[in-house]
């Protein structure tokens, strides 16, 4: 064997320095073989030359801008569409007038009805905004989780920090804490959904991950015990504070007051804003922990932050539209599939996604059955438990079953 | 040459188990030190030690002089790389997204910097044809090729590799050795756990033999590898010949019943 009959390593068509024969055949002697300078004198930063930097795919995908801009027109249409469909429908034309008119813009046509101005920004668009925040909420909690699990089955509705954070607050309403004001319930939906979160993290983690059927099992759990909860809330509540549980339990957008948007809304914001900053270290993370750790992410920082956040959102979506199952597994999701697992993008585009999923099921909500507001939160589970179990049977056809 | 990474008096206990028992060990810029020894020796945990993930029972790591634990996450990451003896990726990562996350460490810095050492790290594994595939679609061979094209992309003064060829053919094995010589013959300090003492004697500069725990013998390779000690240490004869091509060591264990009277490289 001569060392013109070994293939230097490489790759067809690379432009490989001269003197790239990595395997010498002769002498192997350590340190005679010619270091093949393929990467030439890089310093941290420094150039480095000769690369075929071009054959490299981009960052970020092409379609990134196109995804965004699209989820942001349907995002409007909804607006537009959601707000002028009701028992007193309203033409897009006029919902466009009214909204532009908040904004001192002459556009669209005046509406005909005295009291649709009244209807709409009383009734409609805090409802709508509502919808948007919790949808946010809850996708950006579910693509969080998923990162910091590792795992993307995790969702706050699935492993039972919903729950948690609904039993936290039923148990407010059942014992009378509601009366002292909107940010007690908030406040207790938010411990409660700390506490269950702390609870499902710590107790489905092993050696550094989280099996896929560990973490469905605690979830079970962790539902169980707040079903339980509730069902004891219920129990010791009178009959005013058992309908509002059953709201809860639920899960509806019905009878939202600008109020709530005004609690809910800088959670929301400044929750998703701080996510968006743990982006790049949850990108290292996928590598597991200890190489995460070896790239410069303080992960045991990075993993409070991320439970911390979660219980934020989780508890500002619950504690005005009570339990709403699977938002945060299906928008991530499909964000992912459409834009590739770098978080930089999915947490953005999940929270707009959420935000439309969420908007367009509560307009289905309003207006499916005639006279009657379905339980948002039982919609949302009608769809994504099923997409749950096809997800399952994925991964079960791709991993080779539970991981 | 002043070590740049230092074991000192390095103990380590879980439990009752004693993994690792007073370990020495000196790794220096411009070699390569194979670590190798019988399974649960305490490679994997000697090397978890010096990459600073666990902090020893007793004894300490130093880096430059500076004791290991005193080095925030951030600072160490541009100082040293780690490649794991199993890569794990839980997203649909692009190989290309995968060693770009090498350059982390250096974020702040010039994207098309960061990109021409990718290209460069992926060229050099013989991965650049693999980077716009998803990386749990990888064979495991090219799995730890692109692990470590991740570790090199990093540009640390320290490589600390365990098991960097366990699932490759050998030419992609003389390759990521080469790979790791080159880095030496930079100035860099390499540290590998290596199963094959073949492949360590032709590539090291430095052999360490670790057994239960303890430093059994480092050194040169050809001092270090003797068939006493390899036999002893791995309980099963071993053989140790000089290749007739280059008069480097080749390790071998010998098979059959009948303990033959090895030659001396």
């Amino acid at each position: 064997m001569t060392a013109a009959a070994r293939p230097a390593a490489a790759t067809p068509g690379v432009d490989l320095a001269p003197g790239v024969d990595l395997a010498p055949d002769v002498d192997l002697a350590p340190g005679v073989a010619p270091p093949p300078d393929v990467a030439g004198p890089a310093g941290p930063t420094g150039p480095t030359g000769r690369a075929p930097v071009a054959a490299l795919p981009p960052a970020r995908p092409g379609r990134a801008a196109a995804v965004l801009t699209g989820l942001g027109l349907a995002a409007v249409a909804l607006v537009i569409a959601s707000a002028g469909i009701g028992q007193m429908d309203i033409p897009p034309d006029q919902v466009i007038h009214l909204l532009a008119g908040k904004l001192g813009l002459e556009l669209g046509t005046a509406p005909e009805a005295t009291n649709a101005e009244a209807v709409l920004m009383s009734v409609r668009l805090p409802r709508l905004a509502l919808a948007a925040l919790a949808g946010a909420a809850l996708a950006t909690a579910g693509a969080l989780m998923q990162g910091v699990f590792r795992n993307p089955l995790a969702e706050p509705g699935v492993i039972g920090v919903s729950a948690g954070a609904a039993a936290a607050a039923c148990g407010g309403i059942a014992l009378g804490a509601g009366a002292l004001g909107p940010w007690s319930t908030a406040g207790l939906a938010f411990a409660g959904g700390l506490g269950s979160t702390l609870l499902v993290y710590g107790l489905s983690r092993a050696g550094g991950r989280t099996e896929v059927v560990t973490l469905v099992l605690t979830g079970v759990a962790v539902n169980a015990v707040a079903g339980a909860a509730i069902a004891l809330f219920v129990f010791l509540a009178d009959s005013s504070a058992r309908e509002e549980i059953i709201f809860w339990q639920l899960g509806s957008l019905n009878g939202t007051r600008w109020q709530y948007v005004a609690v809910a809304a800088p959670v929301v914001v400044v929750a998703v804003t701080a996510a968006m900053t743990l982006a790049r270290p949850l990108d290292l993370l996928s590598l597991g922990e200890r190489s995460a750790r070896h790239l410069g992410v303080d992960v045991e920082r990075l993993r409070i932050g991320v439970i911390v956040l979660v219980a934020f959102l989780t508890a500002a979506a619950v504690a005005f539209s009570g339990i709403i199952a699977f938002v945060g597994l299906v928008a991530p999701h499909l964000m992912r599939m459409a834009l590739g697992p770098g978080h930089g993008l999915l947490l953005p585009a999940s929270a707009l996604g959420g935000a439309v999923l969420l908007m367009a099921a509560d307009l289905v909500a309003r207006t499916a059955v005639n006279y009657a507001d379905l339980p948002i939160g039982m919609l949302t589970s009608l769809v994504g438990g099923p997409f749950f179990f096809y997800l399952l049977r994925r991964a079960r056809r791709q991993a080779g079953g539970w991981g | 040459m002043a070590a740049l990474l230092a074991a000192h008096g390095v103990h380590y206990q879980v439990g009752q188990a004693q993994i690792l028992r007073g370990i020495d060990l000196a790794v220096r810029p411009g070699e390569v030190l194979v670590l190798a020894g019988p399974n649960g020796a305490g490679k994997s945990t000697l090397l978890a030690v010096l990459a600073g993930d666990i902090r020893p029972t007793d004894g300490q790591v130093t880096l430059d002089g500076r004791a290991l634990h005193g080095i925030g996450v951030k600072a160490l990451a541009r100082r040293r790389a780690v490649m794991l003896a199993e890569a794990q990726v839980s997203f649909p990562f692009s190989v290309a997204d995968v060693v770009r996350m090498g350059r982390a460490p250096w974020r702040g810095g010039q994207e098309e910097a960061d990109d021409a050492a990718v290209a460069a790290a992926l060229a050099a594994t013989d991965t650049l044809d693999l980077a716009r595939r998803i990386f749990q679609t990888l064979s495991s061979g090219e799995k730890a090729r692109v692990a470590f094209a991740r570790a090199l992309a990093q540009q640390a003064d320290v490589l600390l590799l365990d098991e960097p060829t366990a699932a490759l053919d050998i030419r992609h094995q003389e390759l990521v050795m080469s790979l790791a010589r080159r880095e030496a013959g930079r100035g860099r300090a390499v540290l590998a756990v290596l199963h094959d003492l073949s492949l360590a004697a032709a590539w090291a500069d430095q052999l360490a033999l670790i057994g239960d725990g303890r430093l059994v013998g480092a050194g040169p390779v050809a001092e270090i590898a003797t068939p006493d000690r390899l036999s002893d240490l791995y309980r099963h004869p071993i053989g140790v010949w000089p290749d007739p091509a280059t008069g480097l060591p080749v390790v071998a264990p010998i098979r059959g019943r009948r303990p033959v009277t090895p030659c001396v490289a």
